[in-house]
């Protein structure tokens, strides 16, 4: 259990996916100008990462039992696009209050690098099934958690009076996250 | 051939894909640390792109419209697996030090969006000349980014010592907020120079190489809905 907390609490603060990886930047560069918009993205992330984690996994395995396991990579995203398409079905028809509040996010994470990394990731690093869906759990808790603290950063950019021409918009936006980057910096050797 | 020239140019530096059209941004970052690795993460991506391209424009009339994203993304994925299993077999040394992001090439929106912006609507010659202009500026952003982290962070070019043992480096331009810093400072210099003044880029809808194909586009009220939360954006 103790494992299980470290290998989710290192990749929310030490090995944050978006600050410290740079996976998923796109969204967190798009997505992150208000907060509700935020917080929906990052929890679509959440789900979608837990359960890509939880089909590819397995998939993996088999793949790896008739030793074709480079074909990984042309599954995985297969496999992870038609599973939010399917998600995209079942939360429309039966659960319409989550589909309303994700819904409409979950195209936009189809291609995203961060679930396709976090999969890959877990088959990389050797984890077991339970270890997987933990780490998944806590890389999709630290997309949300960059997303969160990063929308607050930019509500107070909204005014760019004195900021020079060239750096308005896009590059303000960069080296704001320069620096937020840079704070999180502060947790690494956290966990060993 | 005016026109094929400026299919080969414009990638270059007018429509370079990371600095001006501003895709393909999570490679861009991670893997510029020095500049081996961003030109060689740029070369793998060219090379599939420019599979990808032409095997697209070949298949155009065949590939029904309506599943045509799921088509090119096994198209792409099949190229990614080659460059990957090639630059292990002969490059072990960037192959490890790329890990992750090579397969990642495959959500690489610049390779997906030329797929289709590009080579579903034009010849395989067009289709060819374009991968080689978008991949070649893709590496040569990765590679300035490249060269401009490594300088600082670690007194390097190339990997041969500047200055190196006789001033300190700033090791921060190797981690990821130097990786935000420089990226953000390159895009205000294109800005500062780029004829067309200062246009401010945004990460909008409309700008999204996969417009056309996104589910947002049928969907009348989600996409009411995402235009006014992405308007600000």
């Amino acid at each position: 259990m103790v494992g299980l907390i470290t290998i989710m609490m290192s990749v929310i603060l030490v090995d944050n996916f978006v600050l410290a990886q740079f996976l998923g930047i796109c969204p967190f560069l798009g997505v992150s100008k208000k907060l509700d918009s935020a917080v929906g993205m990052g929890a679509a992330v959440i789900f979608v990462m837990v359960l890509a984690t939880a089909a590819t996994w397995p998939i993996y395995q088999v793949l790896d039992g008739f030793e074709i396991g480079y074909l990984q990579t042309v599954v995985f995203i297969l496999v992870i696009a038609s599973l939010v398409q399917l998600v995209e079905m079942v939360l429309k028809k039966y659960v319409p209050a989550l589909h309303k509040a994700l819904g409409v996010y979950l195209p936009l994470i189809t291609t995203n690098c961060a679930v396709l990394g976090v999969t890959i990731m877990n088959i990389n690093d050797g984890l077991t099934y339970v270890e997987s869906l933990f780490n998944a759990l806590g890389a999709g808790i630290g997309f949300l958690l960059a997303m969160v603290l990063f929308a607050g950063v930019r509500s107070k950019l909204e005014n760019e009076a004195g900021v020079p021409d060239c750096f308005k918009g896009v590059p303000l936006t960069l080296i704001s996250a320069a620096i937020l980057s840079l704070s999180f910096m502060g947790f690494s050797g956290l966990f060993q | 051939m005016g026109k094929k020239m400026t299919i080969l140019t414009k990638g270059l530096i007018k429509e370079n894909p990371v600095l001006v059209l501003l895709l393909g941004t999570c490679p861009a970052l991670a893997t510029s640390t020095s500049s081996i690795n961003g030109l060689g993460m740029g070369l793998a991506a060219t090379a599939v792109l420019i599979c990808s391209n032409i095997v697209i424009a070949l298949l155009k009339n065949i590939i029904p419209d309506k599943v045509r994203i799921p088509c090119y993304i096994v198209v792409i994925a099949g190229f990614v697996t080659i460059v990957q299993l090639l630059l292990q077999a002969y490059v072990p040394s960037l192959y490890k030090s790329l890990g992750l992001f090579i397969p990642l090439i495959v959500v690489n929106c610049i390779i997906l969006g030329r797929a289709e912006m590009f080579a579903n609507k034009n010849s395989v010659a067009d289709s060819a000349l374009d991968g080689i202009g978008m991949g070649v500026g893709f590496t040569l952003a990765l590679g300035v980014m490249g060269a401009i982290r490594e300088f600082f962070g670690a007194g390097t070019l190339f990997g041969f010592a500047i200055y190196a043992g006789h001033i300190d480096p700033m090791g921060i331009f190797m981690l990821a907020p130097g990786g935000f810093f420089v990226y953000g400072i390159l895009v205000a210099a294109v800005n500062h120079f780029s004829a067309n003044g200062t246009k401010k880029k945004s990460f909008s809808c409309d700008e999204c190489p996969l417009f056309n194909a996104c589910t947002l586009k049928e969907d009348e009220e989600l996409r009411v809905k995402v235009e006014q939360k992405g308007a600000e954006a």
